[in-house]
């Protein structure tokens, strides 16, 4: 496992070429400008990028969680806010997938798989983030229709997608009280906020998504009436591991560049790479990442798997590949001293779009809930 | 209708290549082998006919080491439908007679309707195996075009020189070299990458194309090329206008 088989270097050699080409030199940009590049998506759409692990009979890509994990990578490393808008979009058409009957696949996944529409997840509220079961968004069954009513807080892709994927309350019996809806676009009723002004993340557009007396046919319901929660957990679990991958893609991009930077820079005569203090830092941040890497290839394994260790493994995975992320751009961006500083290195834009994924997919405190409960129940 | 795309494996473009001195041949260990990509374009130049019509049949025919079934695995996720490898050890440093040989003996069997390659490597560079298997097939030969027509029974295309641009077709079966001209390659997609381990590729040694290996070209040295010398540095002192204009009227460079 711990070897890449040929056919996934073909796999991240495409991807690799395919960032490269159409997403890196634009990066800077695109965050300077709150560019959402909607044409490159869908160009990543046509390889097969909007689906990655959806069945093939709509579309997919038929591929596994660790394709996913090793696309991540490659794509953030031209550009994690790129990268993990493209995760959000796979995590919506896995659960349209995963938990649609065939009508909601049909009409749903071909669009979702070339990314000619994009899909966004809409679980926060403006006053409920980590504590999802509290959700307070209702949606109330009138004949053959719901009608759905609240406000959905920092929805990517929000006022750009085609599909909004809703958790909301249809029973005041906490978390079993929660169901999932697809609001397409265009529904009357949806509304979206002002675009948030972010530290990170310019390239994809934040928004609130708001629903006033909205409806939409019963038909629209994802799984069962009450199973809203149990798809939004098992979703975050993918979702974790795709933003762990994500991190490790921008860290490793930072790590790559620091090497560069040291060896051509020179100071007090030599370059800075025979300083051995900086070396060290060097080794620390590929120590750091290639151990969280290794923790997201475990994690993606599990999940393929379905293994009853999954949760703990992406909990964890998402834990130490943002921090380690983080921690590895912020180290690049000293490393780089002033340059680093500069928008046009690229450095402090991936400093900016990682310090995010340490909180959203569920906080890295979160994170340490999960795996604490669960070391000390097993 | 059915074309066969003649694939190279070459080290990466991308890197400083190495000459062995000893041999003379390319040190293949020094970069990444990558598939040509002039021999991408002319894929791309086939697979945008089976676009249009689906019953085209695209074989990619490649010669070399064993790596090279990599650059037909490529070839195949990017949409070809089967691979022929010609593999033989004796093979090894075949200079263009013995490769133009040993490709149109592989053609011979492949019942092409289209031969399309590259006009030349990217690592030898000599730009002239392509005529030299149309002469072995006796097929018209349009070369370095810089754009085509593809017809069911006929090809035209469009060829450049020092003169101008030169008008050419043929009737089919033919063998054209395409040049830079041509669109850069699709991406394969993921599906394409998946499928391609299914797709068939034939590997064949020289003998059982009946070709007798004997290299016709014997290289007599090769040599370094001398480092670079440093240029000369103006410094300017109020005078290096007038010092860059001397230095090119004297070297008669304006």
């Amino acid at each position: 496992m711990f070897e890449l088989t040929e056919e996934h270097q073909a796999i991240v050699a495409m991807v690799a070429e395919f960032a490269a080409e159409n997403i890196a030199p634009h990066a800077v940009q695109w965050d300077q400008e709150h560019h959402f590049p909607v044409d490159v998506l869908a160009q990543a759409g046509e390889l097969g990028m909007g689906g990655i692990y959806v069945r093939e009979d709509f579309g997919g890509s038929g591929m596994t969680r660790l394709d996913a994990a090793l696309i991540f990578e490659e794509l953030a490393k031209a550009d994690p806010t790129i990268s993990a808008y493209i995760s959000i979009h796979n995590m919506v058409a896995w659960m349209v997938d995963r938990f649609g009957n065939d009508a909601q696949r049909a009409a749903w996944l071909p669009q979702l798989c070339t990314m000619e529409t994009l899909a966004s997840y809409c679980l926060t509220e403006p006053g409920v983030g980590s504590d999802a079961a509290a959700l307070s968004t209702r949606a109330v069954r009138d004949g053959d229709e719901y009608v759905l009513n609240g406000t959905k807080q920092f929805i990517s892709g929000a006022g750009a997608s085609g599909l909004y994927v809703v958790m909301a309350r249809t029973a005041d019996t906490g978390s079993a009280g929660i169901s999932a809806f697809l609001v397409p676009d265009g529904t009357p009723g949806l509304s979206f906020g002002a675009l948030e002004k972010k530290m990170g993340w310019n390239a994809q557009p934040t928004r609130q998504v708001v629903f006033e007396d909205l409806r939409i046919p019963a038909s629209n319901l994802l799984g069962e009436e009450g199973a809203g929660f149990s798809i939004a957990m098992k979703g975050l679990n993918g979702g974790r591991v795709n933003i762990g991958a994500c991190s490790l893609g921008g860290g490793q991009a930072a790590l790559d560049k620091s090497i560069s930077y040291l060896k051509e820079r020179s100071a007090f005569g030599a370059p800075l790479i025979g300083q051995q203090a900086l070396l060290f830092q060097i080794a620390e941040m590929q120590a750091e990442l290639e151990s969280a890497r290794t923790m997201v290839w475990r994690a993606a394994d599990a999940l393929e798997s379905g293994s009853k260790d999954k949760v703990r493994l992406c909990a964890m995975a998402k834990l130490v590949a943002t921090d380690a992320g983080f921690s590895a751009a912020n180290t690049a961006l000293q490393l780089h001293g002033g340059y680093g500083y500069l928008a046009e290195y690229g450095i402090e834009k991936i400093v900016r779009d990682l310090r995010v994924h340490q909180i959203l997919e569920g906080s890295n405190e979160i994170m340490k809930l999960i795996i604490g409960r669960i070391a000390i129940d097993s | 209708m059915k074309i066969v795309v003649l694939v190279k494996q070459v080290p990466d473009t991308g890197e400083e290549r190495i000459l062995d001195a000893s041999t003379g041949l390319v040190d293949r260990d020094a970069n990444d082998p990558v598939i040509d990509e002039i021999s991408e374009r002319a894929l791309e130049a086939a697979l945008s006919v089976k676009d249009r019509d689906k019953s085209t049949e695209v074989v990619v025919l490649s010669m070399g080491p064993s790596d090279a079934s990599k650059a037909i695995r490529k070839a195949l996720s990017m949409g070809a439908d089967s691979g022929i490898h010609i593999l033989d050890d004796g093979l090894l440093g075949a200079d263009a007679t013995l490769t133009a040989q040993v490709l149109a003996a592989a053609l011979r069997n492949a019942d092409a309707d289209l031969v399309i390659t590259g006009n030349e490597s990217t690592d030898g560079r000599g730009g002239v195996v392509p005529a030299m298997i149309a002469e072995h097939l006796n097929l018209p030969l349009m070369g370095s075009l810089t754009t085509v027509n593809i017809g069911s029974a006929s090809i035209s295309g469009q060829r450049r020189n020092d003169e101008g641009t030169q008008d050419v077709s043929a009737d089919l079966p033919a063998i054209i070299s395409v040049t830079e001209g041509f669109a850069e390659a699709r991406f394969p997609n993921f599906k394409g990458i998946m499928g391609a381990k299914r797709k068939p590729v034939s590997t064949l040694a020289a003998a059982e194309l009946g070709v007798n290996i004997a290299a016709r070209t014997k290289i007599s040295s090769v040599e370094t090329r001398a480092p670079r010398s440093a240029g000369s540095t103006i410094i300017d002192e109020g005078q290096a206008a007038a010092q860059l204009v001397d230095f090119l009227t004297t070297n008669r460079l304006i």
